[in-house]
């Protein structure tokens, strides 16, 4: 009964705080530009507007322009749920759990690819072109972040490796995760959610043809995603294990907030990257990730 | 080739006519390769049109040589069916034999690209065939007509190999409205109202060449006030569009600070220009004769006042923008047009200074009140998109320096000259930079002074060229950037 009504909770708590962060990030753009902004709730009352939309569909697409964003979304927040929370633990943990953190993210990114190539448009067809190249890196630096934190907690299940003090390369460890975080949520420098620009999209190309209900899918998964990294950076980061309970939950919610408007601050004094320049910033943050590693390794011996 | 010189073309400044009859006449073929020759001599073509003459047409063709700070008219004899094209002598020609064929039916034998330019076929331009890259590596992207923006309609279609663009061809015409061919057998009462609407951002650089057609067929000198007032506008006109820009560029690569402040700042330009003619896009203001609105000393001081406001913001906005090395990476070095592709399609205004090119009507052909106040030609070397921003940054500090010192020194005012009759059977041609470019209009009047045929060639007509060849080789996703550093007009294009 207490393990139905956590799951209950932990869900809820998921997928209706997740859609505040993109309301946060995009507040604290205005603020710097000196506007007022959309409300911070703007993501709620769009995709509430979306749900009571018809969708409009393709004659061309087969049933995978629908199943792909249900796929993307149930697997993204499978990988939320597997995620521990501080000092309330996973719902569900097991050996070799980030493992499968790793594959639900890489299913989802399926989920939305497959969707996207559904209705043949050159649009989409160029968007999910660059989103699996820049996958290839992308998932390559998580991967290697993964393996800093299994190394130096010497564990493979996430509720251990995301509790200890992550030791010196815990600087290394964030700035390459955090690289990781905007580009795996398609932030400023790497690709800007405000454009209308479809030359110049990856996401926001992908989801072009969709609308309705699957849209409001494919945004509120986007929005789990992005508090998903945003949950894990702060946790590979701080030593949450060092804190009390309350405490722990307290340092939790103002990391979430500090990056969260970490990402705002990136995306109002940064100009976007050339897209022949984002395998370069890629591939340091495998660097960043690769050295976190070295060290974690090298120091965890001494 | 110089030996066409003395009786090829008969001479003209700009804002002056001069009588049909004594414009020279050759055959055609004859006509095409004078034409070449006097453009390889450093003539630049600012317009060639044909005008119907029974069942035939002649081809008359307006050349700029900017260095000698005059203007050369020719024609050919009536023809029908076809002549030796003169694209294939010089590129620059290519549009408007386009547009002749379109017209008027002749074809120029051996153009390499023979299709309409905007003629309409039921609800949308007769495109014809795009230019087709085959392989297996190759995709095509349309973009367009319709685009994700509130923005004008046009068709681009990109040959691509990977991110790569091979091959861009645009394709216009969705607003046609007919403006030449409604101008014919005027001025009409709605004129004036039609040539505000040409390119609704240049309202100011059109209207001006209208009026100093009207002015130049009927032998009047506005009073200098009127030309001092005409000044202050199009300068006015051009921070506006360029402050516009400039927030636009910021805002294509996500840059915010500057895009944010410039969109306010552009208000604040085009508040300016409303604070006399009621009008942020300075409707009313130009008046063939003289002017119907005076800038009174009040005025004069309130608008001086804020100008200064806008300009410190705008160099601060600017400040931000040049000093971010994530804009200077994106800029430098993309959709890069060589002074030798510019000078061959005869790209013209800031397009053309942005690649080196020392072209600017106010200081080559100067008119009005450009004869007594200049501001320096603004000229940027590298030909990318970082030239096109940087040569729009100069001008918005020179054209502010100009309203700053012209502001304190205006001529008084002197009772305008009545506008009599036109001319009858002359041609006129009156040149205007406007913010883009040179804003080209030619008038052939009838044996009443009625307009017979009217060519409007707005900056955009020589430069969409020169935006295709930018992307020559550069990543498609930097088109956006690269179109918004042309900013080119689809309208003022469509007519």
């Amino acid at each position: 009964m207490i393990v139905i009504v956590e799951t209950i909770a932990r869900l809820a708590g998921w997928l209706l705080l997740a859609p505040l962060l993109p309301g946060i990030i995009n507040k604290v753009k205005a603020w710097v530009a000196g506007r007022r902004g959309p409300p911070v709730l703007q993501l709620y009352y769009d995709l509430g507007r979306l749900w009571q939309r018809g969708v409009v569909l393709s004659s061309l697409a087969s049933p995978g322009f629908i199943a792909g964003p249900a796929v993307a979304w149930v697997a993204i927040v499978g990988a939320a749920l597997l995620l521990p929370l501080g000092p309330a633990g996973a719902l569900l943990s097991f050996r070799g759990d980030a493992l499968l953190v790793i594959y639900l993210l890489a299913l989802a990114r399926f989920g939305t690819a497959w969707a996207a190539m559904e209705t043949g448009s050159a649009f989409e067809g160029m968007g999910t072109a660059r989103e699996v190249s820049y996958a290839v890196l992308a998932e390559a630096a998580i991967i290697t972040a993964m393996l800093t934190l299994s190394v130096h907690a010497q564990s493979i299940t996430l509720v251990e490796m995301l509790t200890p003090a992550s030791g010196v390369g815990a600087v290394l460890l964030g700035a390459g995760l955090f690289t990781v975080l905007l580009v795996e949520n398609c932030r400023v420098p790497f690709d800007d959610p405000n454009t209308h620009l479809e030359l110049t999209m990856i996401h926001e190309a992908m989801i072009l043809d969709h609308s309705g209900p699957p849209l409001a899918a494919i945004l509120h998964g986007a929005s789990v995603k992005l508090l998903l990294f945003v949950v894990l950076l702060t946790e590979s980061v701080v030593p949450l294990g060092h804190f009390s309970g309350p405490v722990a939950c307290a340092v939790l919610a103002l990391g979430v907030l500090t990056v969260t408007v970490g990402v705002g601050l990136v995306e109002s004094l940064l100009a976007r990257l050339a897209f022949r320049r984002v395998p370069l910033l890629l591939t340091t943050a495998i660097l960043l990730c690769l050295f976190a590693l070295l060290v974690a390794w090298k120091g965890g011996a001494a | 080739m110089s030996t066409f010189t003395a009786d090829a073309f008969a001479l003209l400044a700009n804002g002056t006519s001069l009588p049909w009859a004594e414009i020279p006449e050759w055959p055609a073929a004859e006509f095409v390769r004078v034409t070449a020759g006097e453009l390889e001599r450093g003539g630049r073509l600012c317009a060639w049109f044909g005008v119907p003459e029974g069942a035939a047409t002649r081809l008359v063709a307006v050349l700029a040589f900017d260095a000698g700070n005059t203007l050369a008219v020719g024609r050919s004899e009536p023809v029908t069916g076809s002549y030796p094209s003169l694209t294939a002598l010089c590129p620059q020609a290519h549009l408007f034999e386009r547009e002749v064929f379109e017209q008027h039916g002749l074809v120029p034998e051996g153009h390499p690209w023979l299709k309409p330019v905007r003629k309409g076929a039921g609800d949308a331009p007769a495109n014809g065939e795009f230019f087709r890259v085959e392989g297996r590596e190759v995709h095509e992207v349309a973009v367009g007509p319709v685009h994700a923006g509130i923005i004008e309609p046009g068709h681009f279609r990109f040959q691509c190999a990977g991110e790569e663009v091979l091959h861009l061809e645009i394709a216009l015409g969705y607003q046609h409205r007919g403006i030449e061919a409604a101008l014919a057998g005027g001025p009409h009462r709605r004129t004036m109202s039609q040539m505000e609407v040409v390119a609704g951002d240049s309202t100011i650089a059109h209207s001006t060449a209208y009026a100093s057609i009207c002015e130049g067929l009927s032998g009047v000198e506005v009073p200098l006030r009127t030309q001092w007032l005409r000044a202050l506008a199009l300068e006015l006109e051009r921070l506006a569009n360029h402050t516009g820009d400039i927030g636009a560029l910021a805002g294509d690569v996500a840059f915010l600070p500057t895009s944010s402040a410039c969109g306010k700042i552009r208000g604040d330009f085009l508040n300016l220009t409303a604070l006399l003619c009621g009008n942020r896009f300075g409707r009313g203001w130009v008046r063939p004769g003289g002017h119907p609105l005076d800038l009174d000393a009040a005025r004069s001081a309130t608008l001086l006042k804020r100008l200064h406001g806008a300009l410190a913001d705008v160099g601060q906005a600017a400040d931000w923008f040049w000093e971010a090395a994530s804009v200077r990476a994106r800029f430098e070095g993309v959709g890069t047009v060589s002074a030798r592709q510019a000078g061959e399609l005869g790209l013209v205004g800031l397009a053309a200074r942005a690649c080196g090119l020392v072209r600017d009507v106010r200081f080559d052909h100067p008119a009005g009140w450009y004869r007594f106040a200049q501001a320096p030609v603004a000229v940027w070397p590298s030909g990318d998109v970082y030239a096109r921003a940087r040569v729009r940054w100069l001008e918005i500090q020179r054209s502010g320096q100009f309203l700053d010192e012209q502001l304190g020194l205006p001529p008084d005012d002197e009772p305008a000259t009545a506008l009599g009759g036109a001319q009858g059977d002359a041609l006129c041609v009156s040149l205007v930079e406007g913010w883009r470019g040179e804003v080209c209009h030619v008038a052939l009047t009838d044996g009443a002074g009625r307009f017979r045929r009217y060519k409007i060639v707005d900056p955009s007509f020589h430069n969409w060229m020169g935006l295709a060849m930018a992307l020559r080789g550069q990543a498609v996703s930097d088109f956006p950037i690269c179109n918004k550093s042309f900013n080119l007009s689809y309208c003022g294009f469509d007519l």
